[in-house]
């Protein structure tokens, strides 16, 4: 699988209140209102701008912060194709994974993209390719690969369900 | 400050001498996954003792119910207190409540703590839900605050939480440990915030990313619970998973007093003993000689009463390198620092002096009990004639959502954990962190000021 678009780059530290703000998480709901908050603090460019399979790019501590997993959903719901950063604030990776977003961590790749330049990544060669060359990247845990594939925890969790059968339901 | 970054190392180099010493988490997760033992890095499925959520439990429902159950799987673990926007501020926050109380009613959940109660970090604590050795996952990024007590805290995100409620278990990455070592007694005026501050601007909020903080030292045995707690707390901004301090005496006689509370209150006395002897059962230490992946040790005397200054965390300076900015407003309260210890001494500076005028103060206690205490020791009436507005035990204005929050170009100080820029409703306000004592100072000095030289 390939994912191609544009590369919106931001700084370290990108904390999950400028990712989604945090006064709307009790209230905004649906997919497209809470797209249209995303990185709104940050960079209004973004949300009316993004097109789909574009790529958000990070520095260091990428989604710090709050457990909101809006901040991972409102990129999803933006349509971004993958987030690549030097490291990620570890609530916000998992929420990205098990809501089936790819979060890369390769330090080279996301201090070489540049800002609007267009990027590739390639999933079955683990290459990311910008203008500034083509950078590899480690192998994703295997559970981490099964909540991928299953396009995400909540369909993981139902294919297990169906799989031990109305029996495990309401038991412990 | 220095740091001795040891290599993964063995304490015990005779082969035959039976397992490799673990760290605590390495203890706890295996526990929970029901293994003899697991290795760091290792990812295993861990079953949770507590599940916990809030004001985000109406939204975690909607993804549950995509798993088509009737039941959650665990009603018995889960634990959902009404912090984060109470009480209701509009009808659209009352919905979501409504929707909880449904959910709370239908599977007859019944550690559902109402408006008015208290945070969730704070209420768990008082109601002795988690106990030591025990692991709790959360919905909230606060769940290290569970360190303090010898348990593994960690916070996830809401369809982790849906998961949970459908299977009762999660997969976890075994984290890494980091040691740090506080000897001797805190200055005058420095407290457990001002020693997170430290390490949090000496190592980055990214200092302690993915890893268990493991605290130990005389330092740390001299903490009064609540400081514990303000410590464990604030480990969630060095980007931690979880924390943990050992437990002692101090810690079991809380948990005592604690579980009598919640017998009395259930008509169930026999719990206190039950669980009196689960506190000895179930805690876990870590081995002499396990492995850390740093160790940082710091000596109490050299200690100074810090501020993190917009709009990082990690922005820290000394007290007396920013005092003299003008306030607006001061915040006391949240699950960091709005305890019983944290009140007293904002009364203590303010009793007999007033607010200045053009700052206002805001005090809001962390959970009813704390209110109660706070009555009935005269502090509340001590910040209320100093110019103080009270709130309702609860989140207030931490996260932007309620009363509270500061208007364009203001500045606060607050004895919160987070000061990102937008946090509290406005990207274009600034926040300053700091200990109770000093934002209380700040608001009767109309600017940040150290309360040692009033008090
Ligand atoms: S007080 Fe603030 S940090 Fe603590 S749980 Fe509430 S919103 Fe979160």
């Amino acid at each position: 699988m390939e994912i191609q678009g544009r590369a919106w780059k931001y700084g370290d530290n990108i904390n999950t209140d400028v990712l989604f703000p945090g006064k709307y998480t009790y209230t905004v709901k649906g997919q497209e209102e809470i797209a249209s908050h995303a990185l709104e603090d940050l960079d209004p460019t973004f949300a009316p701008n993004v097109r789909r399979g574009d790529l958000v790019i990070g520095g260091r501590n990428f989604g710090c912060g709050s457990s909101r997993e809006q901040a991972a959903t409102c990129l999803v719901y933006n349509g971004v194709g993958a987030v690549i950063a030097e490291s990620f604030a570890r609530i916000f990776y998992r929420n990205a994974i098990n809501n089936g977003l790819l979060a890369i961590v390769c330090p080279e790749a996301a201090q070489a993209i540049q800002g609007q330049e267009l990027v590739s990544v390639d999933l079955e060669r683990r290459l990311i390719e910008c203008g500034s060359g083509r950078f590899a990247f480690p192998a994703l845990s295997a559970t981490v690969q099964e909540i991928l594939e299953a396009g995400g925890l909540v369909e993981q969790v139902k294919r297990r369900l169906a799989l031990a059968g109305p029996a495990s339901e309401g038991s412990g | 400050m220095n740091q001795e970054t040891r290599p993964h190392q063995l304490g015990r180099q005779d082969v035959d001498q039976g397992p490799l010493p673990q760290t605590f988490a390495q203890k706890a997760l295996a526990r929970a996954a029901g293994l003899d033992m697991v290795e760091v890095g290792a990812v295993v499925d861990v079953r949770p003792d507590i599940v916990l959520s809030h004001d985000n439990t109406a939204a975690i429902r909607e993804i549950w119910l995509q798993f088509g159950q009737e039941r959650v799987a665990i009603a018995e673990k889960l634990a959902i207190t009404l912090d984060h926007a109470v009480p209701a501020p509009t009808t659209r926050h009352a919905q979501n409540h409504a929707e909880i109380r449904e959910f709370v009613r239908e599977q007859g959940i019944s550690n559902f703590f109402e408006v008015g109660r208290g945070i969730c970090h704070q209420v768990l604590s008082e109601e002795a839900l988690v106990l030591p050795g025990q692991i709790v996952l959360g919905a909230d990024s606060h769940t290290p605050h569970f360190g303090w007590l010898g348990a593994f805290g960690a916070g996830i995100g809401r369809s982790e939480v849906a998961a949970l409620w459908a299977t009762g278990e999660l997969w976890l990455r075994v984290p890494e440990s980091i040691s740090i070592v506080l000897e001797g007694d805190l200055p005058r005026g420095v407290t457990a915030k001002d020693f997170a501050l430290r390490i949090i601007g000496d190592w980055g909020a990214d200092g302690g990313l993915y890893a268990s903080i493991e605290f130990s030292g005389s330092g740390i045995e001299a903490m009064s619970v609540d400081s514990r707690m303000a410590l464990a707390n604030m480990m969630a901004e060095f980007g931690a998973k979880s924390s943990f301090i050992r437990p002692d005496g101090k810690t079991r006689a809380y948990l005592e007093a604690a579980l009598a509370r919640r017998a009395a209150r259930m008509k169930h006395e026999g719990l206190a003993e039950e669980s009196r002897a689960d506190v000895e059962k179930l805690q876990l230490l870590p081995d002499e000689g396990a492995a850390y992946a740093a160790t940082y040790s710091y000596s109490a005397g050299e200690l100074e009463p810090t501020v993190s200054c917009p709009h990082t965390v990690d922005n820290v300076a000394p007290l007396s390198a920013v005092a003299g900015v003008e306030v607006q407003q001061a915040f006391i309260g949240t699950c960091t620092n709005g305890r019983l210890e944290d009140i007293a001494e904002a009364a203590e500076v303010v009793r007999g002096r007033q607010v200045a005028v053009g700052t206002r103060l805001l005090v809001i206690p962390a959970s009813s009990l704390v209110l109660q205490e706070a009555l009935e020791r005269g502090y509340i009436q001590a910040l209320v004639a100093a110019g103080a507005a009270i709130g309702t035990p609860g989140c207030g204005p931490c996260m932007g959502n309620h009363m509270g929050v500061p208007a364009t170009g203001e500045v606060t100080i607050s004895s919160a954990n987070r000061n990102f820029r937008g946090r509290m409703g406005t990207t274009d306000a600034e926040i300053y962190l700091a200990n109770p004592a000093v934002v209380a100072a700040s608001a009767v000095a109309g600017r940040i000021a150290d309360p040692r030289s009033i008090v």
